[in-house]
């Protein structure tokens, strides 16, 4: 069974009718479904206004979604009660792309990573200064550093304190958001291999939602592409890598640009009369699914 | 300045005044740009890339300064210029495309007016010429449906679409150096590619020279003809762009390009250690040398000076030393 089982999920975002306009209705999330396996990351690709954040806050219901089924271990998270929706989330956690303005800056970093254990009334003082100890060592930053605030650490250390944060409730699903996006280049590795180590030691499962493909072709097992709202194309990552079927994917791989000066360029184009916008996805091989 | 060179940066210093002291952003950077070649800058958060392109526009902003060096272009120095002629060679002479396309350009006004304004400001075309030339800059940077693009103002473009207005700004009074800082970052991929693309092509078109400013060695793969590698305000390597890929010779410069994804699935990264120095707290000697893995007993005493790597290829690295 897999750990995460999405179905048919639309999200419409409706804009209301203004004096000069009527209202309109956008899916900004298409009757998408997929499904990730327990250990695996499986990674989101598109482009702004594709889908991909709002579909990862739909699994959380930061985003209420307009219709479609969220399954966690089998039970129906769009079903659960407040209380229980409260409770899932120790399981299910969330990193954000920008560690510049996720984390409140009037709070001690020792503060940002015990919150959670506060709200959820998990253990006493003592044990939660122990476990937020623990965090911090997890995620590699000096326990020295645990009562200076937000501004006084670099980008990666901010994008460390939110893991941290993210990790004090023991989730076994992490959705991360663009999660090295906004750092300096010579620091992504360092946030990447620290995901990868983390994943191995608490068995962690990711969805990881990204635009930086070459990212995404190196950690993640399967992956889906978002267009328009709509997964176009899905499968095991080395597949799609290699073999795109659908326009938007070939379009979108070969816009790449590979950090080799020697390397042929041959751009694909989209030619939006190419995409059949009705077509569903279809199976090409074991596993990697197209809309062609 | 040497033969052929269209600028040629000597010793450019550019410092930030603050309570604790002057820092500066950019620290003694020499380069040169020739005739019709793309140097590609390439740089992180706080490694001066952003200033320099500032400062040969002569825009940098108090609390900033420029505190020493030459902008030799076309054989004047920038920096001795009234502001008058600055004001004649920015926009007309040098072209300049910033990252944020929104906010570059004026909300309230139309595009085409935009465009026409840049054209009327310096002579290049009376008031009625101005919208046909503004047309066919629309049609020069592939803007479909340029006779009614014209008229629409900024937010009801694209992204993609902005960015190309703004090239169209850049290249409409044929200057002869374009300074692109960032030009593609905001963008999607697809759209990116498109950017750079039209860059290319109008850079080949119109015989420009190009100064790219970008974090992204990718795009700096695709469209440098050179490269100078910034960090922490200096300059660290510079060379031609098959050097710096095929034997990069600072180690900066070689952790950044092994950092990068590739290799086998799932491995872990080779990444640099450490993060990126403030400016106000650089370590001694090379800025470089606490995330170093070549880090030898000299690199702790003094900031390295350049040395030759290779054929019109040079680093301030004392790896080189010996050569």
């Amino acid at each position: 069974m897999p750990l995460v089982e999405v179905s048919h999920l639309v999200k419409h975002f409706t804009r209301d009718a203004g004096l000069f306009r009527a209202g309109t209705r956008v899916a900004a999330v298409n009757d998408v479904s997929f499904s990730i396996d327990e250990g695996e990351t499986f990674g989101l690709v598109g482009e702004s206004g594709s889908g991909k954040t709002t579909t990862g806050r739909c699994l959380l219901r930061l985003v209420e979604p307009s219709s479609g089924t969220v399954t966690f271990r089998g039970e129906d998270v769009l079903g659960f009660s407040n209380k229980r929706m409260r409770e899932a989330r120790r399981d299910m956690q969330i990193v954000f792309q920008d560690p510049y303005s996720s984390l409140n800056p009037r709070m001690r970093a020792r503060d940002i990573v015990e919150e959670p254990l506060i709200i959820h009334k998990l253990g006493a003082r003592a044990e939660r200064e122990a476990r937020v100890a623990e965090l911090f060592g997890l995620v590699g930053l000096n326990p020295a550093h645990l009562d200076r605030y937000p501004h006084q650490f670099s980008g990666g250390q901010r994008q460390r304190i939110g893991l941290a944060r993210a990790l004090a409730l023991n989730p076994s699903f992490m959705i991360l958001d663009e999660p090295v996006s906004a750092l300096d280049v010579s620091v992504q590795a360092q946030v990447v291999n620290l995901l990868m180590d983390l994943q191995a030691q608490l068995h962690l499962t990711y969805l990881f939602i990204a635009h930086d493909l070459r990212l995404v072709e190196h950690i993640c097992s399967r992956t889906a592409v978002m267009f328009l709202g709509k997964i176009v194309e899905m499968g095991p990552t080395a597949a799609l890598f290699a073999a795109p079927q659908h326009p938007y994917t070939r379009a979108l791989l070969s816009a790449i640009p590979v950090a080799d000066p020697d390397a042929p360029r041959q751009r694909v184009v989209l030619d939006p009369t190419s995409v059949n916008r009705d077509a569903g996805l279809r199976e090409i091989s074991a596993g990697h699914w197209a809309a062609v | 300045m040497a033969e052929g060179a269209l600028l040629s940066i000597e010793h450019l210093t550019t410092v930030f005044d603050t309570s604790k002291g002057s820092v500066a952003a950019v620290d003694d950077i020499s380069f040169e740009i020739r005739s019709g070649e793309t140097l590609g800058v390439v740089g992180e958060s706080g490694s001066g890339k952003s200033v320099t392109a500032l400062s040969i526009m002569r825009l940098v902003q108090p609390p900033g300064r420029i505190a020493a060096g030459r902008i030799m272009f076309k054989d004047r120095d920038l920096l001795t210029l009234d502001e008058r002629a600055m004001q004649r060679v920015r926009g007309a002479e040098i072209g300049l495309i910033f990252q944020e396309p929104m906010t570059a350009l004026n909300p309230v006004f139309r595009v085409g007016d935009q465009i026409a304004e840049t054209l009327l400001v310096h002579g290049r075309a009376t008031r009625r010429e101005a919208r046909a030339n503004a047309i066919e800059l629309l049609r020069a940077v592939r803007i479909t449906n340029p006779e009614s693009r014209i008229d629409d103002y900024p937010h009801q473009l694209s992204g993609g679409m902005r960015q190309r207005v703004l090239i169209a700004m850049a290249i409409a009074c044929q200057p002869a150096l374009v300074i692109a800082d960032e030009p593609t970052t905001a963008l999607d991929v697809t759209i990116q590619a498109e950017i750079l693309d039209l860059l290319r092509d109008m850079k080949a078109a119109l015989g420009l020279s190009l100064l790219l400013i970008t974090h992204d060695l990718g795009v700096i793969a695709e469209t440098a003809d050179r490269v100078a590698v910034m960090y922490a305000g200096r300059i660290v390597e510079t060379g031609p762009v098959r050097e710096i890929f095929r034997s990069p010779a600072h180690p900066y410069t070689r952790g950044l390009l092994a950092s990068m994804p590739g290799g086998r699935p799932g491995q872990r990264l080779r990444a640099i250690e450490g993060s990126v120095p403030m400016l106000g707290d650089l370590p001694p000697g090379c800025a470089f040398n606490p995330r170093c893995p070549d880090r030898f007993e000299p690199c702790t005493t003094a900031p390295p000076p350049d040395y030759p790597a290779g054929v019109a290829h040079s680093a301030r690295c004392y790896l080189h030393a010996a050569r």
